[in-house]
């Protein structure tokens, strides 16, 4: 007979939301959240691939006198800072999991550590492109890739369009990269108040989704971009 | 999402597996392999992306079948544009007028 509201009991801690029923179910829903902007991530990078596919299959030769044109060194070692900063994120994740404070911030600045050592080194290379005329616009010239391959035809407005791709796919994964690093470095300042530990690290999760999603986009970008066609031209 | 943490160990050891198979990949290619090379480097970059994906993302852990879903129609939606595309590009002439 009386309108009294329903008690519910509270057995959990202020991190969960009302519309929730358990901690599980809203984490839960926070993840598949994240996944389904990840799908919708891959369809974003998807048409810069399918662009590379379609141009690389109609101009091999270009592409092949392109890739042979980067910094394979710096390329693997961007590589290789990539794999060590997923590597921070996944112990991170683990940290806050078993409420580890002080060891969480350290692997988070590290992961932004890893972050800047990324984009510094990937500026490098733009920088050389950018001495070699490389640049796609009023300004390219590819003399010297046309010269160095003489046994292959190369077409100049052809490699520009090489160029285009690899300016257009890094640079998009760069600007992914630093949101990525903006990302971190909230989850630092959180994670410095102390609001990350067991019961609640949902946030440095679905950020350590994010991050690693942008390591695989450069998982593939690597072979794609640097190692066309590496071995001995005959 | 597991709930159960994984152990440290496991992290190092998927770690190590991809900084081989980086290693690997970038000497392959100098190797002349003929139109393999192409393949190879698509198979261990797929390898490394499984592994980050299944251990540093935790889905092999998750109990959310929906997870896996989201990904698989992803991938499936991501062949579709470039099955469909290639197949339109390469049953016409690009740019020979």
């Amino acid at each position: 007979m009386s309108d009294s509201p329903v008690v519910v009991e509270q057995h959990h801690g202020p991190e969960l939301r009302h519309h929730f029923a358990t901690v599980e179910q809203q984490r839960d829903a926070s993840s598949l959240g994240m996944w389904l902007f990840l799908a919708t991530e891959i369809m974003f990078f998807g048409g810069m691939f399918c662009a590379y596919l379609i141009y690389r299959l109609n101009y091999y030769n270009e592409f092949a006198a392109g890739s042979r044109s980067l910094d394979i060194t710096l390329g693997t070692v961007n590589t290789i800072v990539l794999i060590c900063s997923s590597l921070t994120v996944a112990l991170g994740v683990r940290a806050a999991q078993m409420g580890k404070q002080k060891l969480l911030v350290i692997l988070l600045l590290l992961t932004i550590v890893f972050g800047f050592a990324f984009l510094g080194i990937k500026g490098i290379e733009w920088y050389d492109k950018y001495k070699e005329h490389h640049i796609p616009g009023a300004t390219f010239n590819a003399d010297d890739i046309v010269h160095e391959y003489p046994q292959i035809h190369i077409d100049q407005s052809h490699e520009q369009i090489y160029f285009s791709l690899y300016f257009a796919m890094t640079g998009l994964h760069a600007l992914h990269m630093i949101i990525g690093i903006g990302i971190f470095a909230f989850l630092t300042y959180e994670a410095l108040k102390g609001k990350y530990g067991p019961q609640y690290n949902t946030p440095i999760e679905i950020g350590g989704l994010y991050w690693h999603f942008v390591d695989i986009i450069w998982i593939y970008l690597f072979p794609l971009l640097y190692l066309i066609d590496r071995k001995p031209l005959r | 999402m597991s709930d159960h943490v994984l152990s440290s160990k496991m992290y190092y050891g998927i770690w190590i597996a991809l900084m081989v198979l980086t290693v690997v990949t970038a000497s392959v290619a100098f190797i002349d392999l003929g139109p393999l090379n192409t393949v190879v480097a698509l198979l261990i970059a797929t390898c490394k992306a499984l592994l980050v994906v299944l251990f540093f993302m935790h889905v092999k852990y998750t109990s959310e079948k929906l997870t896996k879903l989201v990904i698989v129609s992803s991938l499936f939606w991501l062949l579709l544009l470039l099955f469909l595309s290639l197949a339109d590009y390469s049953t016409r002439h690009l740019g020979h007028g």
